[in-house]
């Protein structure tokens, strides 16, 4: 039945010619590979984020007045509303971690060199968006905590020199955090950001089709040491059936959080409250909200905040910019093979040091009041 | 010639430019150090005699503008104390208590006069002190009783609404108690002296000085300030009305109303007390330590049963409410979303509040009503949080469906790939 609705579709579209090139991709097999799965889980969660999301937006309405009643309306009154909300919650919150994940092991395998810089700077892109993601989605239930965090965020981005306050205002749609805020990062969250990421997605997927898989270089020092040692699976179907094994094992875990773990409504907002004690943000920011809180309100003349935006900033631009600063003999900067090799070693100790500090900063903050 | 003409001209108009400045000058310091030699001496003494100008000027009258000279008469401007002092010169030493009222109302019943102090003041306030206790025996000859000074001060006289005035609502219960707690100096009054005592243990003591709710009553509240009671009372134990307005709707349609009349007995005293009124709770219902019907019914009497009623009643509404609330707490901690019944527990509270509002008509049909409100309310609540427990539950047999069915399809998925490999 199946083979002879393909085989209609072919006579017309002549799909063997789309499919070949992916029966011809393979992906290196070695000892790193299960990495090579994440970003495809990653992707996988952004499907499960739309599909969710669209039914989520069957129901909730933005604006102050309605949104939070509506979400409570989902979560109580419709049917498997619960479940929807909550994997929608869930899984942006391990879409995250997956991209987080993916990430790192990009950054430990050195996939990002050449020539896979624009895939490493897509990713980075991608991954700030999927926090701007969870940064404008969490207003929406226009809960308490919802509404003190955002204000706290958007004060944040105030601080910046210059175009700080144009930008919190441009956020907030006003001076405060409002009914226009809301209704602003629906905006964006619905539309904007899916938009901008699924070109960008496109384009990643892009150029990893182009470029195949990294080889880790230590895999591909031994490979050439050792030819026959080296080893490949086709991408379709061997690669995609055990990714089909981690969407599965995906599926199940978003299954277990949503049911034994609800994502919890809290109470609605309410300006006119002082904001809960010991305010955090979400797990994602928490490195660097803790950043901030550390540093002293004075350093010099300059003021604390506003350093510590710009460091952060630095340090997130100086992170992108991550290929560029490791090349070989082919790179556009020629450097002597010595250096070379310190640069690498250098760029594998900053990647160790980034994660111990994401991690250690986050656990931090978790525990600090 | 015209050059020097013009810069004549300047000249002159420099001149007196700075002549008008002198002279401004000159004038502010005169008035910014205005002599008041009745300070320059008093400050040194000590006792009543002794005034600082720090005290002064704590004052509201001197921040108005009046000194001693207002109310004490004399020449503040002479250091002369026979010139400063002269009865010529208008002073009048220190007030006789028995004109103190009269001296601050000469100011204080003058409406034109205060109006332009300010136009939100009362100015009935001697007529009122007239017609009071303190006023008719003040009148009579009994210079003990309290005269405005005793209560308002004297010389750092303070606005009410300032915090350490002695006539703050905070502090008016201490205000009286100098004198009222005070069993040597009110002995031949005859009256008792515990008020304040009893007061400081009270629900309203607690919620005004404790809690800091300046809505809740002093002595004053009940008693009136100036005059004898507030205005529309016609006794003192009646004033209890004025803030429990439904309480006394409910007890003035009520047998006890009428039957407490006949006897004498001051309402709503009679079960509450009078100043040391503690939180009413459902014991005062029982016929333990803290009941408070049986102090006049009889057990087993028609009023008997219909307390026991009203009194199981309350125990089962209150029993409701409380087994809604450990539901819903429970559906809370798995995770289950419940906050509109949550919400509607304040429903159920409320009508547990009416009822115990309603218990002064002493009609058990009116009681009933409210139970019942509440009763439907707390048990669809608690309905609520066990049904979210069911669903949850509905939910991790799903779960484990589910988990089955992911685990069946990963096994079938390996083997196949294992197959394909092979």
């Amino acid at each position: 039945m199946i083979a002879s609705v393909v085989r209609w579709l072919d006579d017309r579209l002549h799909l063997e010619g789309l499919i070949a090139p992916l029966s011809h991709k393979t992906v290196p097999t070695h000892r790193l590979t299960y990495w090579y799965f994440f970003g495809g889980i990653t992707l996988f969660l952004f499907v499960v984020q739309v599909l969710t999301g669209i039914l989520l937006l069957l129901y909730y309405r933005p604006g102050a007045n309605e949104a939070f009643e509506s979400v409570q309306y989902i979560m109580t009154r419709v049917q498997f509303g619960w479940l929807i909300r909550s994997i929608h919650s869930w899984s942006a919150n391990l879409m995250i971690f997956t991209a987080f994940v993916h990430m790192f092991s990009v950054a430990f395998l050195k996939a990002y060199r050449k020539p896979r810089e624009l895939t490493w700077v897509t990713g980075m892109l991608l991954l700030f968006l999927v926090m701007g993601f969870g940064f404008s989605g969490y207003l929406l239930p226009w809960n308490t905590l919802a509404f003190f965090a955002t204000k706290v965020g958007t004060e944040i981005a105030g601080q910046v020199p210059i175009i700080g306050r144009p930008i919190m205002i441009f956020l907030r749609g006003g001076e405060e955090v409002t009914g226009a805020t809301l209704t602003r990062f629906f905006g964006f969250h619905v539309a904007v950001l899916p938009g901008i990421v699924t070109v960008l997605i496109a384009i990643h997927l892009f150029f990893v089709q182009r470029q195949g898989m990294s080889v880790p270089p230590q895999v591909d020092a031994e490979w050439t040491a050792n030819p026959s040692a080296r080893k490949e699976m086709k991408f379709f179907p061997n690669f995609a059936l055990r990714e089909l094994m981690a969407w599965y094992v995906a599926v199940g875990t978003l299954g277990v959080l949503a049911a034994l773990f609800p994502w919890e409504l809290g109470v609605k907002a309410d300006p006119f409250i002082s904001a809960p004690a010991g305010i955090k943000p979400e797990w994602y920011f928490l490195f660097m909200f803790q950043t901030l809180k550390l540093i002293p309100s004075k350093v010099w003349f300059i003021d604390g905040e506003v350093l510590g935006i710009l460091g952060c900033t630095l340090a997130g631009l100086f992170w992108v910019m991550l290929p560029f600063f490791e090349k070989d003999k082919t790179g556009l900067i020629v450097t002597a093979s010595a250096r070379s090799s310190q640069i690498r070693t250098l760029t594998g100790g900053l990647s160790v040091f980034a994660l111990a500090y994401v991690v250690g900063m986050t656990i931090y903050g978790f525990l600090a009041k | 010639m015209a050059f020097l003409r013009n810069n004549q001209r300047r000249l002159f108009a420099v001149r007196s430019v700075l002549l008008a400045g002198l002279f401004v000058l000159v004038g502010s310091l005169c008035y910014g150090q205005a002599a008041n030699s009745c300070l320059d001496c008093h400050s040194a003494m000590s006792g009543d005699l002794g005034v600082t100008q720090e005290k002064f000027s704590q004052d509201i009258h001197a921040q108005k503008g009046l000194t001693c000279t207002s109310c004490h008469g004399g020449d503040a401007s002479s250091y002369d104390p026979t010139q400063a002092m002269s009865r010529k010169a208008g002073w009048k030493g220190k007030i006789d208590r028995k004109q103190i009222p009269a001296l601050c109302g000469s100011c204080h019943s003058n409406p034109t006069l205060m109006k332009t102090f300010n136009p939100s003041l009362r100015t009935d306030q001697l007529d009122q002190y007239h017609t009071s206790i303190h006023g008719k025996r003040l009148a009579s000859g009994d210079a003990k009783v309290a005269v405005c000074v005793d209560c308002h001060s004297v010389h750092d006289i303070r606005p009410p609404r300032d915090p350490r005035s002695t006539v703050n609502p905070v502090n008016v219960a201490k205000t009286c108690s100098r004198c009222h707690s005070d069993a040597a100096y009110m002995k031949q009054y005859g009256i008792p002296t515990d008020q304040f005592a009893n007061y400081s243990t009270s629900v309203h003591h607690d919620a005004l000085a404790v809690r800091g709710d300046l809505s809740a009553p002093t002595c004053t509240t009940c008693h009136g300030n100036h005059g004898a009671t507030p205005p529309g009372v016609d006794k003192v134990q009646n004033v209890c009305a004025n803030c429990h307005v439904f309480q006394a709707q409910m007890y003035a349609k009520s047998t006890h109303s009428k039957v407490f009349q006949d006897k004498g007995l001051p309402g709503c005293v009679v079960c509450h007390s009078n100043h040391g009124i503690h939180r009413p709770s459902d014991v005062m219902l029982g016929t333990g330590q803290g009941g408070v019907c049986m102090r006049c019914h009889t057990v087993g009497d028609h009023c008997d049963r219909a307390r026991a009623n009203i009194l199981s009643d309350l125990n089962r509404l209150d029993t409701a409410v409380t087994q809604a609330d450990t539901a819903l707490r429970v559906a809370e901690s798995a995770g289950m979303e419940v906050s509109e019944a949550r919400l509607n527990q304040d429903q159920a509270r409320d009508a547990l509040t009416k009822a115990r509002v309603t218990i002064h008509s002493f009609q058990t049909t009116l009681v009933e009503q409210d139970i019942q409100a509440g009763m439907k309310i707390a048990v669809a609540n608690r309905k609520a949080g066990e049904d979210a427990m069911v669903e949850r539950n509905y939910r991790r047999l799903g779960l484990g469906v589910c988990l089955i069915a992911i685990g069946v399809m990963l096994v079938g998925l390996w083997l196949y790939i294992t197959k394909l490999e092979s």
